[in-house]
């Protein structure tokens, strides 16, 4: 018994380690432009304190910008769908590979933005392989400047979790989920922006 | 009295999921475990039409829906060789079909099906579902998506349906492999333990 809970902890802790090691590049990035800037200052010390601090805005926008994508097993993910406050939450299941993914997301994100003032939260949950974060879902990100939040769902045993997302999910990408506290919705499709602004406004009282 | 509570909760939650599948555009539609297939003939990779009735010696059929264009089944190539390499000889022969539409998906046409093929020296018919009308017969909804078939006098009855192990990352690491153990159940003649399971995947390109 103790030992599966701490076999469960290892786990999560395993997939946290992924978002730490990206936070330690953050950090190291952030020690290197720390260090240019000392040295600039150093080196020119009668440099005006303005250009001292534009050079510190610039290096916090670039740490903004580059985005943080944390990785979730099934457990440690579950909470998502689940939430129980007031909000209606609209869940999309993708992966950078998948092209009928690739061709709704913008309809997904026009949601998390015209409906953010009606109680409305997009989530979008890659499925991409953990080996493509680097290389491809970060850069998407990026690329695309996603404003929903995004996570990464890294669970191989896929057979244990697809029913607990809904019973009726066949494992198919694109899918979906809508759910308020009151009910919930799951859909194996895609959306036009139409027919999802139409699902949505079902759970907007 | 304990039976009866038992039948009717059961008769409940039946009665619960088709209520949710069933206004769900049938996303289960196609074949359960138990139907009888539909056999086919469909252009192999050599050009050749290819039926499962061609199979006289065959017990039955490791019938997957793939492509090669999705990561998933990208993934599987090797391990659905091994299949065949394994099980043909036991007269449970893969059989590959490529559902997707060509034209949203060129990457899956007739001659990159034959490139792939021959670049990893598949050893079973790859053919293609031309006018798609076969998978939604099987009810397959993505790639790779698995259908084992059992010649029984009736026809090719569906044994198991879903994926081929529990872990599409990393072959090393998975610790129940569906497919086989199927198999191995049928030529044992045991019961499939688990006769269906599920999977993500690509869907089916339409």
């Amino acid at each position: 018994m103790v030992l599966k809970k701490y076999k469960n902890q290892i786990k999560v802790l395993l997939n946290k380690s992924y978002t730490y090691y990206i936070m330690y590049n953050f950090i190291v990035m952030d020690l290197r432009i720390l260090f240019i800037v000392f040295f600039v200052v150093v080196s020119c010390k009668q440099e005006s304190k303005v250009q001292e601090v534009s050079s510190n805005l610039v290096h916090e926008n670039a740490l903004k910008e580059k985005p943080n994508v944390d990785v979730y097993n099934f457990d440690a993910f579950e909470k998502f769908l689940n939430s129980t406050d007031d909000k209606v939450y609209v869940i999309n299941f993708w992966a950078t590979w998948c092209a009928p993914c690739i061709k709704e997301l913008p309809h997904f994100e026009e949601i998390n933005k015209t409906y953010k003032d009606k109680n409305v939260e997009v989530l979008l949950v890659s499925l991409d392989f953990p080996k493509q974060y680097e290389k491809k879902l970060i850069p998407f990100i990026e690329k695309h400047q996603l404003q929903s939040k995004v996570v990464a769902l890294n669970d191989p045993d896929s057979n244990t979790w697809i029913p607990k997302v809904s019973e009726a999910w066949s494992g198919a990408l694109p899918a979906t989920i809508i759910y308020n506290k009151d009910k919930r919705e799951f859909y194996e499709k895609s959306f036009s922006y139409e027919e999802l602004k139409m699902e949505v406004n079902k759970f907007i009282k | 009295m304990k039976k009866s509570i038992k039948i009717v909760s059961a008769l409940a939650i039946v009665l619960l999921v088709s209520a949710f599948t069933l206004n769900k555009k049938n996303v289960n539609s196609g074949y359960q475990v138990g139907d009888i297939a539909t056999d086919f003939s469909l252009k192999n990779i050599d050009g050749k039409m290819v039926s499962l009735a061609d199979f006289k010696e065959a017990k039955g059929f490791i019938v997957v829906f793939t492509c090669n264009t999705c990561p998933y089944a990208v993934a599987y190539e090797d391990r659905v060789e091994a299949l065949n390499k394994k099980y043909a000889g036991k007269g449970y022969p893969v059989i590959a079909i490529m559902p997707n539409n060509t034209d949203v998906k060129p990457g899956d046409n007739l001659e990159a099906m034959q490139a792939r093929a021959k670049a990893k020296g598949f050893t079973f018919p790859y053919l293609k579902d031309e006018g798609q009308k076969i998978y939604p017969e099987y009810g397959a909804t993505k790639t790779p998506h698995v259908y084992l078939l059992q010649k029984t006098k009736k026809g090719n009855q569906v044994k198991y349906i879903g994926a081929i192990d529990d872990n599409y990352q990393d072959e090393a690491a998975v610790t129940k492999k569906y497919v086989e153990n199927a198999v191995d159940a049928l030529l044992a003649g045991k019961e499939i333990q688990e006769k269906e399971t599920r999977a993500i995947g690509c869907s089916i390109k339409v």
